[in-house]
């Protein structure tokens, strides 16, 4: 990690815990109506992605296709509705999309999408591909002498898929210290614990070992984060790692570590509960 | 074909500073003059298709064109679902190369028989399919995928193909070429077995059986203003593929033939039973254990068409070749 010194105040806190604050009652909102799932899964990123779309990605709403601009992929596609939010929430588009997320006649599905979706660079939603295409862009972006950079957000069941180790060897080998892979490492997959179905661990030595820039932070501390991509890459010529530990569900006390809110949707009094916490914090 | 393809690929490359180049660390032999001139734009992701054509779609997402080479299977099924998504989905600028279409590599064993992707190619969205017949065809059907907007599949044959066509082609993506002109039987060939289905016009000239010969280069668009001809102005239609009977070149003119509420028209398709072959075998040795020959669709022509000449068997056999 670099040794620029790295100032962070309190004001800024605020803004972030306000930003989170409003995609997770956003994402709440939006699945609960829906009836949908991964709540957990948006619960997790948000803090990171309040961050990243606050300071971090030089993007701009009103020119979405902007040549030059950072490139985001949510390579965990499951956790769209936490992206929906916050590019509703930048201006990319109406919040009022929101409204018929997942619902019939909508053009906001279960998974990422990219189609007439301003601000959504690709579609994902089978897992392990992000890594791939992040990869393809931070090699085009070299070739063409660009700095805009290539952020894409993993989950941690997705490091599973063969493919995302495809990716990690040839990034570092290629030297693409342009691309940053965000691991949102809630620990809790499909149907059990990381630990429980495919252990990852020791997870930080094998991104080490296979050549990228490693950095571990507390995924919901908006210092650490915010030390971390204000610090990429964390290594000259080399991809950077971020392994975000975070929370399933955080934010929502009755979700939080609980692999049931990987596919629940919270109706009735879980909605309204999950509701009043959400708005009480702060 | 590989020749052609890699000649044209190279001017096509001077031409524009565009166009990359992904192999799954195949090629060895011919992609060599690509990877010393043009450096920057030659990458071997290594033995990692799903890589590959992920970042094949991140780089033709980034504003170029990007063709993926491997062999057989390797640049298609094995990363379908990277094709379907990340490529297809996203309309994105790659070219998917498979050089040993069929029974191409047939020595090499079943993992290297290419016989499904014609039909799994074909039933992608966006996606344009091309199986030249012959190194002319080749050369520019390589152009013609660049010049076309979006995913394309390019299916090669090997090296060493004969030249069917004399000279120069009017090569229009999704237009059928027409090699030899007949009124009595229509032959639609697709990929590399167009010389076969050449040799089999002659014969059946010597039987007095005037065929029309279409090669079929491009399966989808398909040309079926030139199926629907064939079907009007002669008497049988024949589709001829190295390729799984379902799904490829003749199940594709099935589908146009059933809808065309035409009068029946003969149709049949010759293709590979829809089998994985065990026994060893080279090109030539595989297409005639699953008959793909001249004589054996000289036979079934025959008898199908009820002909002039004396029949040489009784077509007893003919069922052999349904599907399944």
């Amino acid at each position: 990690m670099s040794k620029r010194r790295i100032t962070f105040s309190h004001a800024e806190e605020e803004k972030y815990k306000h930003r989170a604050k409003k995609i997770r009652i956003d994402v709440l909102k939006m699945i609960g109506r829906a009836k949908s799932a991964h709540v957990g899964s948006s619960f997790s990123m948000a803090d990171l992605l309040a961050v990243l779309y606050t300071d971090t990605l030089r993007v701009d709403p009103h020119k979405p296709e902007w040549p030059d601009r950072d490139r985001f992929i949510l390579s965990k596609g499951h956790g769209c509705a936490g992206l929906y939010a916050i590019l509703a929430e930048r201006g990319f588009f109406p919040k009022k999309w929101l409204d018929d997320f997942y619902l019939n006649g909508s053009h906001l599905p279960g998974h990422v999408t990219h189609s007439g979706i301003p601000g959504v660079e690709v579609s994902t939603g089978a897992l392990g591909h992000g890594l791939s295409i992040a990869s393809g862009m931070a090699l085009a972006a070299k070739h063409d002498n660009k700095s805009y950079r290539i952020f894409t957000m993993l989950s941690d069941g997705e490091c599973d898929e063969g493919s995302i180790w495809e990716a990690a060897l040839f990034a570092p080998h290629h030297k693409l210290d342009n691309l940053i892979a965000i691991v949102d490492y809630n620990k809790i997959q499909s149907l059990g614990t990381v630990k429980e179905v495919l252990n990852l661990d020791p997870f930080a030595d094998k991104w080490k070992a296979f050549g990228w820039g490693v950095h571990e932070i507390n995924g919901h501390d908006f210092k650490e984060i915010k030390e971390a991509f204000d610090t990429l890459p964390f290594t000259l010529g080399k991809p950077s790692c971020i392994i975000a530990h975070t929370i399933k569900g955080k934010g929502v006390s009755f979700m939080e570590n609980l692999l049931l809110w990987h596919y629940r949707s919270p109706q009735g009094d879980e909605f309204t509960n999950a509701l009043k916490e959400l708005e009480n914090t702060l | 074909m590989r020749n052609a393809f890699f000649d044209a690929l190279m001017k096509i490359a001077e031409e524009n500073e565009q166009v990359y180049l992904l192999v799954g660390d195949l090629g060895f032999g011919v992609v060599e003059p690509f990877a010393k001139k043009y450096s920057k734009r030659y990458l071997n992701p290594g033995v990692a298709e799903q890589n590959m054509t992920g970042i094949a779609a991140g780089i033709a997402l980034s504003g170029k064109t990007v063709f993926t080479y491997s062999i057989g299977n390797f640049p298609t099924i094995r990363c379908l679902e990277q094709i379907r998504n990340d490529v297809c989905y996203h309309k994105a600028n790659v070219k998917i190369v498979s050089v040993g279409g069929g029974y191409a590599y047939g020595s090499l064993g079943m993992t290297h028989h290419a016989i499904e992707d014609l039909a799994i190619m074909r039933s992608l969205p966006e996606m344009t399919v091309v199986a030249p017949g012959d190194p002319i065809e080749a050369e520019y059907a390589t152009r013609a995928v660049v010049e076309r907007t979006g995913p394309c599949y390019l299916r090669l044959g090997r090296a060493g193909e004969p030249v069917v066509h004399n000279g120069k082609i009017e090569f229009t993506l999704g237009k059928a070429l027409e090699l030899f002109k007949g009124t009595d039987i229509t032959l639609i060939s697709t990929g590399g077995i167009l010389k076969l289905v050449a040799e089999l016009r002659e014969r059946l000239l010597r039987d007095n059986i005037n065929a029309r010969v279409l090669s079929m280069h491009t399966l989808k668009p398909l040309d079926t203003e030139a199926i629907l001809s064939a079907a009007r102005e002669t008497e049988a239609i024949f589709a001829i593929e190295e390729h799984s009977i379902i799904g490829g070149l003749g199940g594709a003119v099935a589908e146009v033939l059933a809808e065309s509420n035409l009068p029946k028209v003969h149709f049949k398709r010759f293709a590979l039973p829809s089998v994985y072959t065990t026994i060893v075998g080279d090109q030539d040795y595989l297409r005639k254990i699953q008959g793909l020959t001249v004589e054996k669709m000289l036979k079934d022509i025959k008898q199908i068409i009820g002909h002039k000449k004396p029949m040489i068997n009784s077509g007893a056999d003919v069922k052999k070749y349904k599907e399944g």
